[in-house]
């Protein structure tokens, strides 16, 4: 039977070329959209967790009220202490401390004079230390463009443009000019050994690496950091198991009447990114669910064409004797089967799509130079399982809703006025 | 019309009158003021207390300055700080680093950051012109400050390029000293607050030996500024203004 159908789709082109071609293009537009925004949402995630925000961050209260303005003077102190705790509850995360500071970047002339200075964000990180996993994390090594990573205490790197910016290459000195937790004046020669692209242009502008040591050492904040961050051992985001932590952390200083008491935050509840995030998967849904709709609406609509195309045939084959539930369980398998063909199609199509937005993606760089947000540079799709079947499904049901909506004319047909009709 | 134009001079001439001899009471009062707070050299030693989120701190530095355009400051204490030299020389500014043996010149917007964590920027560690030279002053209210009997004058810039485009002061009567100063930017926006205290007879000219600067965008109580020990009109060698001090 089912060989039976497939033939007459084959040789009647007229009634499957249309709903084979509508049905390609809209599952491939659902798989490709579908992919790209995954992808995009993954990255924005991905690319925050490790730069910024951690699965879950620590900071102090007045810390967290004015992080913008990198405050260090508000930093959290004691966190040796604070860490061996935090293994001892949390066994599922991994904590590292990073400080954020600023200050100027002073490039010295022969004489030690100034030649070029501009100011930039320094990031310390436990960059010398394998157990902290922070090289794996920022994936250093992948974003090395020029000479290597620091090996010891007094070399740092420079994001390749602000390298660039101050004519610097690697093994050149540069000094730091800035100021210490307390505000004192502090100025520290590094040796640059390299230059990274982290992907994200806020971070790209003007970032420079120091050893988080270093840092403490330089800025007077011996045990103490900005920020704490905590991934999960699995290095997946857990938005559930983050709250839970996050909430069970916290009401612990409910209590606590000191000023710096420690405050934990979920990756989703830094940066705005909870609202983002939600609008952007309630934005996706509802495109899928449109373009499903509409996609079922113009499938029904060529099911009405070829149902009225088709009216002298179901005639005739009623007439013949036919039973009405024969003729549209028939026509139901031949949408199944044009369904099923267009969804073939069109999910290799989307996911051919998909891969070439995955390895290649769509370079935002230019119109996201000036961002005030942690985004990626290069936009790219991911190619997940769900992609296989997400515009599968609705591909082949949208066919069948369509012919099933304009098949029930099928029933309204009176065995009686048949003969009339086709004049017999 | 000759009866209007003599009406409306009679009517308009004493209020002209009155208000430029107001305007030159004004620039006599801006003019005692710089002769008691400028001299042609100045040897001041210094403590800054600068009120931290966590602890204060204390830097003392001895400050050299020749007219409105040299100023050198050398950094005494805390050790952290000793040997820290700062040198102006007309609109620019060095720093030099012991600890680096690195110096590094500041100018364009890096002038407006902070000194060491303190209220006070190098901006305005470095605006040494004289009131009369750059400010259009007039009264504008008389009252009592602090039980001492003021004027407050209103000072708007004449020149580009201040750090502050307007200046409120509260002039001792008595002492041609200003005892508060609020400074406003361009906008209108009021940027620091300026108290002036303990001041002393030194070398015939009042000169406040305590200062209290908040700038009113940051949170705290500001960040005191209390003279030690000052000099006028002592010689100052040469070598002092060069780039060559910061080194030695």
């Amino acid at each position: 039977m089912i060989k039976f159908i497939i033939r007459g789709i084959l040789r009647d082109k007229s009634k499957s070329i249309i709903p084979i071609a509508v049905i390609s293009v809209g599952v491939m537009v659902t798989v490709m959209m579908s992919g790209f925004l995954e992808g995009v949402f993954s990255d924005v995630i991905n690319q925050n967790a490790k730069l910024d925000t951690g699965h879950v961050k620590i900071m102090t209260k007045p810390y967290a009220e004015n992080k913008e303005q990198l405050p260090n003077d508000l930093a959290l102190l004691g966190i040796n202490e604070l860490i061996d705790s935090l293994n001892l509850n949390y066994p599922d995360l991994i904590w590292t401390p990073r400080i954020k500071f600023g200050g100027i970047m002073d490039v010295p002339d022969a004489s030690g004079n100034t030649k070029l200075q501009g100011p930039g964000i320094g990031l310390a990180i436990s960059i010398l230390s394998e157990e902290s996993g922070e090289l794996q994390r920022l994936q250093l090594n992948k974003s090395l463009k020029k000479g290597r990573l620091p090996k010891r205490s007094g070399e740092i790197i420079l994001s390749d443009n602000y390298a660039t910016k101050l004519n610097l290459s690697p093994g050149e000195k540069i000094t730091f000019f800035g100021s210490t937790m307390e505000g004192s004046m502090v100025f520290q020669s590094y040796e640059m050994t390299g230059t990274v692209e982290f992907g994200s242009p806020l971070m790209d502008k003007g970032t420079f690496i120091i050893d988080i040591r270093d840092a403490q050492n330089m800025l007077d904040m011996e045990n103490g950091t900005g920020e704490l961050l905590g991934y999960f051992k699995d290095d997946k985001y857990d938005d559930q198991k983050a709250l839970v932590i996050a909430e069970n952390f916290n009401a612990k200083f409910q209590e606590s009447k000191d000023e710096y008491t420690p405050v934990m935050f979920t990756l989703k509840d830094q940066n705005g990114l909870r609202e983002s995030l939600d609008v952007g998967d309630a934005f996706s849904g509802i495109f899928i669910f449109i373009f499903i709709l509409a996609m079922s609406l113009v499938l029904w609509n060529t099911g009405l064409i070829g149902g009225l195309r088709r009216y002298n045939e179901f005639g005739i084959r009623l007439a013949l004797g036919e039973s009405k539930n024969n003729v549209f369980k028939l026509l139901l398998i031949e949408a199944s089967v044009i369904g099923l063909i267009g969804s073939i199609i069109g999910t290799s199509l989307g996911l051919v799509f998909c891969y070439y937005l995955q390895e290649v993606g769509i370079d935002i760089s230019k119109d996201v130079a000036n961002s005030t947000i942690i985004m990626p540079s290069v936009m790219r799709a991911y190619v997940t399982s769900d992609l296989f079947y997400i515009g599968f499904i609705p591909g082949l049901f949208s066919m069948l809703f369509g012919t099933a909506l304009a098949g029930r004319g099928i029933y309204k047909r009176e065995t009686a006025r048949l003969f009339k009709e086709l004049e017999v | 019309m000759k009866t209007i134009i003599a009406l409306f001079l009679s009517i308009q001439l004493p209020f002209i009158l009155t208000a430029q001899v107001s305007d030159l009471k004004a620039l006599k009062i801006i003019e005692e003021i710089d002769k008691n707070m400028f001299s042609k050299t100045q040897i001041v030693t210094s403590e800054m207390i600068v009120y931290g989120k966590r602890k204060k701190r204390i830097i003392r530095s001895r400050g050299y300055s020749m007219g409105k355009e040299n100023n050198f400051t050398e950094y005494l204490f805390p050790e952290r700080e000793k040997g820290t030299k700062m040198l102006k020389l007309n609109e620019r500014l060095w720093i030099y680093s012991p600890t680096t043996d690195r110096t590094i010149q500041l100018s364009g917007h890096l002038l407006r950051q902070s000194v060491m964590g303190s209220d006070l920027s190098y901006e305005d560690m470095m605006e040494e012109k004289r009131l009369s030279e750059v400010y259009v002053a007039k009264i504008i209210q008389e009252e009592n400050y602090n039980e001492s009997p003021v004027w407050v004058m209103e000072l708007v810039s004449k020149v580009e390029g201040l750090a502050y485009h307007k200046r409120v002061l509260w002039v001792d009567k008595n002492k041609f000293v200003p005892l508060k100063e609020n400074l406003y930017a361009k906008s209108g926006t009021l940027l620091k607050t300026t108290t002036f205290s303990d001041i002393r007879k030194i070398n015939k000219r009042w000169f406040p030996m305590k200062m209290n600067y908040k700038d009113v965008l940051k949170d705290g109580k500001g960040t005191d500024f209390i003279i030690l020990d000052v000099s006028f009109n002592s010689k100052i060698p040469e070598g002092y203004f060069s780039k060559n001090i910061l080194k030695k």
